[in-house]
């Protein structure tokens, strides 16, 4: 079994490793149809959320998670916090840590934050990035495959890859952290993914990504794609010129109502949130049988669980000496 | 004080004795004897004139934390500079007269190095209107170069007008070439790479549109430009095709630009921050390519010096910049002199004759010339060793190259005739003021 | 490392047997055994008592399986362990005997991580707990019902469990140090 140290992006996890999350997280999953929902295995180990950027939703997944785990959890949000006076990623990671901490699950508007605060010999503690500017979202993407993977096969997910599966990812692609994290972590797992989106939004060299790319979603919709995944699309780009206004992006790019009537009735719609009723994608599409957007929200705490298992175990992580905890 | 160094090697391969009285080359020859002369035996050491950097940030004043121009000079003396051109985005910024006097004073005041104030174009880099170009050229400042570096001089019609106005007083525009509105919020050249890492791109296009409608604004007004930094294939092919033209156009590279790639923000350290940033492979060949051919004339440093906070931090909140004095000859070696491009007499012309000539700066004409200023470094480049932080004597440590493997070490440096580093250490700082 | 073969294919056999009519004497005419193993050799060891059982007294008992993982209480000092599925019979576990199933008894604190698990998955009757080997050295106050043998060991020395079903051959061995090995 591969030793996880940090989780920092979904590019640097390999077949293998990407497998024994979600199967990990299949064992969490079971978890909570138990009589007692809840597992004792991170007692005495506290885990820190470092929320540099809102986002209401990933914060209660991880402490959810971290939760059902018997962990500790203290919050950091940087909202009317001393990060709003200019306290550096640093001082606000050794502050926290100083208060002996096992592991930090860490949200920031930078790319890479996640990544420096791994490797810049700050603090000891096991790093889970939650979502690095437009970089990567890896237990997101995770939450997505796990929610495919199950889609597919059921309750014999466990073991398997996505070998066959086709996924098609429409919208921002260019200031998704999840369609990256996504696009990683699908294409090792064996799936195709073939990404929509008007070319200002697309990436440069996205030329040498391992996908196909196009500009129509009728086409794509046409094609039948076992997943149709939309991304939000964030009001501030239409200021920037990346497309004329909203209405014209929905016209183009929005899962309507008629778009959805072509659809296959195999294909499954995922969004990972918060969605823009009626601007990426309609209410009924949303609400509809074919959508797993609240399955990929479950999911997402058994992701979370299996990921701070997998980080807070195993020699790799020595213990610092703050914790006093259990660690042998 | 007179000073003998004993089988120097020249640019030129000839091996000489050097006579340095009375600041300037006294006697050139073999079997030189001077009775009562400090002998500096510098045989197996290459001689090079003073190195001339025409792009320095001494940060003084305004921001001293990060550099002060007594730090500035002696980082410079250590790489083996004798003269530096002090970019004007200080606080206040380098556009009265007072300013840039100020800075020349204290200069020649601590003796390490000349140093030059470069004048800003525009009133506070705003790019807004010209700042008093006539009154700090006609200072005791003398500045003849006047840029906005680190800002671009964006307005088409304020360049033009800059280009015929500082031609007015001999100077010549050193342009920042970067695209405002193509570069807003940018963190590394823009590609595979920055789409991977999530990092907002600089593209080539924002330097190369800069650079071709400036050299045609010159070609028009007639005038003399230079362009800063130059970092993309793309920019060389411009700068190439504008000089077979006869248009009066001089380009310099920085020595990371010769050396480092773009991979290396794949860490997100931000050592390697800097802008314009690190880029491609093939970049990288076409500047030493272009270094070779003459399409680029000179290698200037651009030392921005920030203080540690200023890199301990997230990539997209650190400040952009590299150090880059101190290690200046030794990155020339690896890039292009192991490689066979240049060879010694060309890295004195890239590195002092011709920074010299395009700042106007005088005595470096002639060097090893008998009765020329005694501006001289000795460098042995058959050293090697990893680059550490003791090797960086100004305030900042923020080098790219810390942990590296570089050849070549500064043994010795002459600043008009006063030693500013003997034994590869610098001399104290009372010693070299009182010259 | 000298290796000794301790039990042969017949004697685990033999073992298991008995351990089958041990379990039904002691819970004579009930028909709500189950027995859960605990993974990876504990849950084949329960298979095949199940199968035994099954013929001795069909309808007597059902099988699962109990992992333990994540109630560890050495995460940290272990390489990084992956969970196996645990299985619950239809019918669950509240008011049954539940026999836990391992291959080898040593510190007791597989058993201790088993029992907290167990409570999460409700409330038994009683439960027991069947070995094929137990080779001594307790560090909590736990024994077993049913015991295939008694294997005194040093500390020093491993206990090697294979099973057909996934090592080709059924065999127990004591894997010895040898004098100046490192321990």
């Amino acid at each position: 079994m591969t030793e996880l140290r940090h989780l920092l992006s979904a590019h640097d996890l390999d077949r293998g490793t990407a497998i024994a999350i979600l199967d990990i997280a299949e064992d969490m999953a079971e978890v909570a149809t138990r009589a007692v929902p809840k597992l004792p295995t991170l007692r005495g180990r506290t885990v820190a959320n470092l929320f540099f950027e809102d986002s209401t939703r990933t914060r209660l997944s991880f402490e959810s998670a971290a939760k059902k785990l018997s962990a500790d959890v203290i919050t950091f949000s940087a909202k009317g916090s001393s990060v709003s006076k200019g306290e550096s990623l640093k001082d606000t990671a050794q502050t926290i840590a100083a208060m002996g901490i096992d592991a930090v699950v860490i949200r920031h508007g930078a790319s890479g934050a996640a990544h420096t605060l791994a490797t810049s010999g700050w603090i000891d503690a096991a790093v889970v990035n939650a979502g690095d500017g437009t970089h990567e979202h890896p237990t997101q993407g995770l939450l997505d495959a796990f929610t495919m993977r199950k889609s597919r096969h059921g309750a014999a997910s466990r073991g398997k890859d996505l070998t066959g599966l086709t996924v098609t990812i429409v919208g921002d692609v260019l200031h998704s952290r999840v369609a990256r994290s996504n696009v990683w972590l699908l294409t090792t797992l064996g799936a195709r993914v073939h990404l929509v989106a008007p070319e200002t939004l697309l990436p440069t060299g996205v030329g040498s990504w391992p996908v196909t790319t196009g500009s129509s979603l009728d086409e794509a919709i046409a094609a039948k794609p076992d997943v149709l995944m939309m991304l939000r699309i964030q009001q501030e780009r239409m200021h920037a010129a990346f497309f004329p206004h909203e209405r014209e992006y929905a016209r183009q790019w929005g899962l309507d109502d008629a778009r959805f009537a072509q659809l296959s009735p195999h294909t499954i719609v995922m969004h990972p949130g918060p969605m823009n009723r009626g601007l990426e994608i309609s209410a009924a599409a949303a609400d509809s049988p074919q959508s797993r957007v609240l399955d990929q929200v479950t999911n997402g705490v058994s992701i979370r669980m299996a990921v701070l298992y997998l980080v807070l175990s195993g020699t790799s992580t020595t213990a610092p000496t703050t914790t006093g905890g259990l660690r042998a | 004080m007179t000073i003998l160094i004993q089988g120097a090697t020249l640019p030129t391969g000839e091996t000489t004795d050097l006579l340095v009285e009375g600041g300037v080359i006294a006697e050139r020859g073999t079997g030189i004897t001077s009775a009562g002369a400090q002998v500096i035996d510098a045989s197996g050491l290459q001689a090079l004139p003073g190195l001339v950097d025409l792009h320095t940030h001494l940060r003084e004043p305004g921001f001293e934390q990060s550099e002060t121009v007594l730090t500035g000079s002696r980082a410079a003396a250590a790489g083996g500079f004798t003269a530096v051109h002090a970019m004007a985005n200080t606080f206040p910024v380098g556009d009265t007269a007072g300013v840039v006097e100020q800075v020349a004073s204290l200069g020649a005041q601590h003796g390490y190095v000349t140093v030059r104030p470069i004048g800003a174009v525009t009133v506070g880099l705003a790019g807004e209107r010209l700042s008093e170009i006539g009154a700090m050229a006609q200072s005791r400042a003398q500045v003849r170069v006047f840029s906005d570096d680190g800002m671009c001089v964006h307005d088409p019609l304020l360049m033009r007008r800059a280009l015929e106005y500082v031609s007015t007083f001999g100077g010549v525009v050193a342009q920042h070439a970067q695209e405002p509105r193509l570069t807003e919020n940018a963190q590394m050249n823009e590609g595979e790479l920055s789409s991977r890492l999530g990092l907002a791109g600089w593209p080539a296009v924002a330097e190369e549109s800069i650079i071709a409608r400036d050299v045609l604004l010159a070609e028009h007004v007639g005038e003399r430009l230079h362009i800063c930094h130059l970092s993309t294939a793309g920019s060389v092919e411009v700068v190439r095709w504008a000089k077979a033209r006869g248009i009066r156009v001089t380009a310099e590279v920085t020595p990371h630009h010769l050396l480092l790639t773009e991979q290396l923000v794949e860490s997100y350290d931000p050592r390697f921050k800097v802008n314009p940033p690190l880029r491609r492979d093939e970049d990288v060949h076409a500047l030493r390519a272009a270094l070779a051919d003459g399409t680029i004339d000179i290698v200037a440093t651009d030392h921005a010096p920030h203080p540690v906070e200023s890199k301990e931090c997230a990539w997209a909140e650190a400040s952009f910049g590299m150090v880059g004095l101190e290690s200046a000859l030794s990155v020339v070696q690896e890039s292009v002199v192991d490689s066979g491009q240049l060879d010694w007499s060309d890295v004195a012309r890239v590195l002092s004759s011709a920074p010299a000539q395009i700042g106007l700066l005088e005595g470096y004409a002639a060097a090893f010339e008998v009765g020329s200023p005694a501006h001289v470094t000795l460098y042995d480049p058959s050293a090697r060793s990893d680059f550490g932080i003791e090797r960086l004597r100004g305030k900042g440590i923020n080098s790219p190259y810390l942990g590296r493997s570089l050849p070549g070490r500064v043994v010795a440096t002459l600043h008009g005739g006063v030693p500013t580093v003997l034994d590869g250490e610098l001399r104290p700082a009372e010693e070299v003021a009182r010259g | 490392m000298r290796t000794r073969t301790v039990l042969q294919q017949d004697d685990i056999q033999r073992a298991l047997t008995r351990i089958a009519h041990e379990i039904l004497e002691a819970n004579r005419g009930a028909s709500d055994l189950v027995l859960l193993g605990i993974p990876t050799r504990g849950v084949l060891l329960a298979e095949r008592l199940a199968t035994t059982l099954e013929q001795l007294e069909p309808g007597s008992a059902t099988v699962g399986a109990l992992d333990v993982t994540m109630y560890r209480d050495d995460l940290a000092a272990q390489p990084t362990r992956t969970p196996s599925p645990t299985r619950i019979p239809t019918g669950g576990i509240d008011g049954k005997t539940v026999v836990l199933v391992d291959d080898v008894l040593y510190s007791g604190r597989t058993i201790r991580a088993a029992l907290d698990a167990l409570n999460d998955h409700g409330r038994p009757r009683a439960v027991r707990l069947a070995v094929l080997v137990d080779r001594g050295h307790r560090e909590l106050p736990i024994r077993a019902d049913y015991v295939g043998k008694n294997l005194p060991t040093s500390t020093t020395e491993r206990i090697n469990v294979h099973l057909a079903e996934t090592d080709g051959d059924d065999l127990i061995a004591i894997a010895t140090p040898d004098a100046g090995d490192a321990a």
